[in-house]
């Protein structure tokens, strides 16, 4: 064990030897982690690596099978999570825990042990939110929010704590540049006041930026320990997967074909109260281009998402063309038809049924274009071979195509779903976050085959909330903004403060309340 | 806490079959203790319920009877259920069909022809989808709850049969008893096995539970139900037609219980009276999930709900158990049912501390 320091106190948290079974394999394996007060300490490592099984122990959610967990110096037993909290650890875990039907102020009361009365509650929330730059209102149904959203409930529940140690799992991959920016002024803040963060994340740039500290685990066990400051993001993810990381290849722009996919006029009203309605959003990608649209959580993405994938229709069949045929009013199957593929957001229930094996999976999407049925019946053959290809030529690490979709991780599970469209050879495809919560390997691997699938000709519609992945994979960006999309400016062109200004528009500290704003403002 | 809960990452497969067999274990254990409370002795009442019945060729014929109907609707709500489509009005289906092929076989009363009884099956299926339509038009088209709808109508078709036997379709030499004609040979469904009631409706279950199979299993129909009840938005994301899926599980339901009503108004009863089911419709719904929702595993849970039928009424004769021990016995299934699916997904364990 490296020590601390010599005017520092002991480590508030020291994990010796932690070890976790599961049926066939050892998801920590003698795991060593020591994180000191007022440290902000980083957890690095692809998903498999055992980071999310470490911080399930220290939380209480799992049980240890051996090794010990020493708390501010003292063995401690950690059986729940309301053990972990009464110790003063928080979590804010990257998969939300929250209950759709009920209120956010609901959630927060349900997420903590002592909520008190409701009115003060609602006000401490308000404070919180508010002091820390996630806006949020109390009295909202979680189900009309968006995941970026969602994610903020949960940072203010374990914020609400005053919290000892905070562990966050994933907490940017949802925020404007300037908001993490403002988060992580937050982390350090409580970090002077002696908090300690154990902070997980595959962003590289913020591990350097922000932690004083990394332990990297790679394949349940501790790799090494360093001070990011001092490596090199290429070093770091040498360490994190055993091997450099493979950036996407972009092709030169002059190789552009025809119009693949047309967006004109779309309009489409908000599905619920809290919906966000899109507005004249136009925009066209070329084959052999990939386009990225950016913005914050919840201004639109999951609705342009619809709309173009065909699960809402519009009302002008001429809002969208794909390969030049109108297809504003078909629905998803149709416009399949015309050569759409799409890898939606929600993955788990959305892109794939967790219950079907991956053969089912696949036809899910692909009967038609893969030639799967014959009169009616499923040809289960044909259907094997593509699940076959698409694990083999995606890297999906499965014990075979037998065993159901929801028991691969995150990351697997994101490759099956896109190995699944760009095998089936489209003219458009839209993906939405391809990455959220997916590890550097996977998604580097998902990149590569987004350009790949541009360089053979398609065209490739990119939505996320992480700007650093619409700077590395598309050729032109726009920022969604209150269901406004703004006009497309050249990637290599953007500088990261314009965009990141553009998207907190709205959502940041000083509210624009402007109706009349049209995408005029956003020309570059 | 002693124990504790996990959620499992994959269904246990083998729980997924054997909570039905507990459920029937933990129903005949609750059996005995109930028994006993009665002050019966438990093993001979048990004998009369559940092993008497199975030991005569007629026991066993009149278990087939009473399992025809149940396996038949019961696959036919099965569609539904994978589908999330909750048709809980098979009883009120049921009745309208066997109403819709009443009538037909009283038009053509004392008429020959090997014609009659394909067409009252053809106006039991239709008369059964059409008042399933109704919950299917109204949640297609207003979004309301088929639960409520086709559970109402129910009683709304057992009325309409009562008024009809009391009024237009009574026998006009029937003394004044609220029950139709009785059918002439023509519509009446040929007995399999000579001296006992097994009619044709038997063989008509197998085959639909096999029918109902392979459209579950090999074809993209079933696939699309399949996915529309375990994951509405990849339903949508796919593009399946969910309106059309609803009315496919609405129909198919109501269709197969109007069958079943056909099959008991052609078969053992042979006319039309005020209670044509003892609750079929509903028991089926236990069938149903007794049997996995699965044609082949309905066909298991219906011969044990069958027997649930049999043995109450042969306990009720031997040992003279109430009448209601048939309900609660059913009840129990159910219960236990429901209680042991919960291992299925989920793994009770004692609970564990870190070790030191």
């Amino acid at each position: 064990m490296v020590s601390i320091g010599i005017e520092r106190p002991g480590p508030r948290l020291q994990a010796r030897g932690l070890t976790k079974r599961f049926p066939g394999v050892v998801a920590a394996d003698k795991v060593d982690l020591s994180v000191a007060p007022g440290e902000i300490h980083a957890l690095l490592g692809e998903n498999g690596a055992g980071k999310s099984t470490l911080v399930r122990m220290i939380y209480g959610v799992l049980p240890p099978d051996g090794g010990q967990i020493h708390w501010e110096g003292r063995p401690a037993r950690i059986e729940s999570p309301r053990a972990a909290r009464r110790l003063g650890i928080g979590m804010v875990f990257q998969h939300f825990s929250l209950f759709e039907a009920m209120t956010v102020l609901e959630n927060v009361a349900l997420g903590i042990d002592n909520p008190g009365a409701m009115a003060d509650l609602a006000r401490r929330v308000s404070e919180v939110s508010a002091s820390y730059g996630l806006p949020l209102d109390p009295r909202r149904g979680v189900h009309t929010l968006s995941v970026g959203e969602r994610q903020r409930i949960e940072i203010v529940r374990s914020l609400l704590q005053n919290p000892k140690l905070l562990i966050m799992d994933e907490p940017t991959s949802v925020l404007t540049p300037q908001e993490v920016e403002r988060l992580f002024k937050t982390l350090r803040q409580l970090a002077r006041e002696g908090c300690s963060i154990l902070y997980i994340s595959h962003k590289l740039d913020e591990i350097k930026a922000l932690c004083d500290r990394a332990t990297i685990l790679r394949g349940g066990r501790v790799v090494a320990e360093c001070d990011p400051s001092e490596e090199t993001k290429g070093s770091l993810a040498r360490l994190m997967i055993g091997a450099d990381l493979k950036t996407a290849k972009r092709r030169a722009e002059t190789e552009r074909g025809p119009v693949r996919l047309t967006v004109e006029g779309l309009d489409l009203p908000a599905e619920s109260l809290h919906g966000t309605a899109l507005r004249k959003v136009s925009f066209n990608v070329r084959a052999g281009e990939i386009f990225g649209i950016a913005g914050v959580a919840g201004n639109g993405q999951k609705e342009l998402e619809l709309a173009l994938s065909g699960e809402r229709r519009a009302k002008d069949a001429g809002a969208v063309r794909i390969q030049g045929q109108e297809a504003g009013h078909l629905g998803a199957r149709a416009r399949r038809r015309l050569g759409l593929g799409c890898v939606p957001e929600g993955r788990r229930g959305h892109g794939a049924v967790p219950d079907m094996s991956l053969v089912e999976n696949m036809i899910l999407s692909g009967y038609e274009r893969m030639n799967l049925l014959s009169t009616g019946f499923i040809k289960k053959d044909a259907a094997r071979r593509f699940a076959e290809n698409v694990v083999v030529d995606f890297d999906v690490r499965a014990p075979g195509t037998a065993i159901s979709a929801g028991s691969l991780s995150g990351g697997n599970l994101q490759k099956l779903i896109v190995g699944r469209e760009i095998l089936q050879t489209p003219g458009v495809l839209i993906v939405s976050q391809p990455t959220w919560g997916v590890d550097a390997g996977a998604a580097a691997a998902i990149h590569r085959a987004l350009a790949d699938l541009a360089a053979k000709g398609a065209a490739v519609v990119i939505i996320s909330q992480d700007l650093d992945e619409l700077l590395e994979t598309t050729d032109r960006l726009a920022v969604i903004d209150r269901g406004v999309l703004s006009d497309p400016m050249v990637t290599a062109q953007a500088s990261i403060e314009d965009i990141g200004l553009m998207m907190g528009g709205v959502h940041g500290p000083a509210p624009v309340h402007d109706e009349a704003l049209g995408s005029r403002r956003y020309a570059v | 806490m002693p124990f504790r809960i996990d959620r499992r990452r994959e269904m246990s497969r083998g729980l997924l079959y054997l909570s039905p067999v507990l459920a029937v274990a933990m129903t005949v254990l609750t059996g005995f203790a109930l028994f006993a409370a009665l002050g019966q002795d438990p093993l001979p009442a048990l004998y009369h319920f559940g092993i008497s019945p199975l030991t005569t060729l007629y026991g066993v014929s009149e278990l087939l009877v009473k399992a025809a109907p149940l396996i038949t609707i019961a696959v036919g709500l099965a569609v539904g259920f994978r589908a999330n489509v909750w048709n809980i009005g098979a009883e009120g289906q049921l009745t309208f069909g066997a109403i819709a092929a009443g009538v037909v076989a009283l038009n053509f009363w004392g008429e020959e022809g090997g014609w009659i009884l394909p067409l009252m099956c053809l106006a039991g299926v239709l008369g059964g989808m059409a008042y399933a339509a109704v919950p299917a038009f109204l949640k297609t088209r207003f979004g309301v709850n088929e639960i409520l709808t086709s559970l109402m109508l129910t009683y709304v078709a057992a009325l309409l049969l009562s008024a009809l036997v009391f009024g237009p379709l009574k026998d006009p030499a029937g003394f004044n008893f609220p029950q139709s004609r009785m059918f002439t040979d023509s519509a009446l469904l040929p007995i399999i096995l000579a001296g006992t009631r097994l009619h044709f409706g038997a063989v008509a279950a197998l085959m639909i539970a096999v029918a109902v199979w392979v459209l579950m299993t090999f074809t993209i129909v079933g696939f699309q139900l399949r996915v529309l009840g375990q994951a509405p938005a990849a339903a949508r994301y796919a593009g399946f037609h969910g309106k059309r899926l609803i009315w496919i599980c609405l129909l198919m339901s109501g269709g197969l219980a109007g069958l079943a009503g056909t099959f008991e108004i052609a078969g053992p009863i042979g006319q039309l009276i005020p209670a044509i089911t003892p609750g079929y419709g509903f028991t089926a719904i236990i069938v149903a999930f007794l049997g996995r929702l699965h044609p082949l595993g309905i066909v298991l849970a219906g011969l044990v709900m069958a027997l649930s039928y049999i043995g109450g009424e042969n306990a009720q004769v031997e040992v003279g158990l109430p009448q209601a021990a048939t309900g609660v016995f059913q009840g129990l299934l159910l219960f236990f049912l429901l209680a042991s699916d919960f291992l299925v997904r989920y793994r009770v364990r004692l609970a564990r501390r870190v070790t030191e």
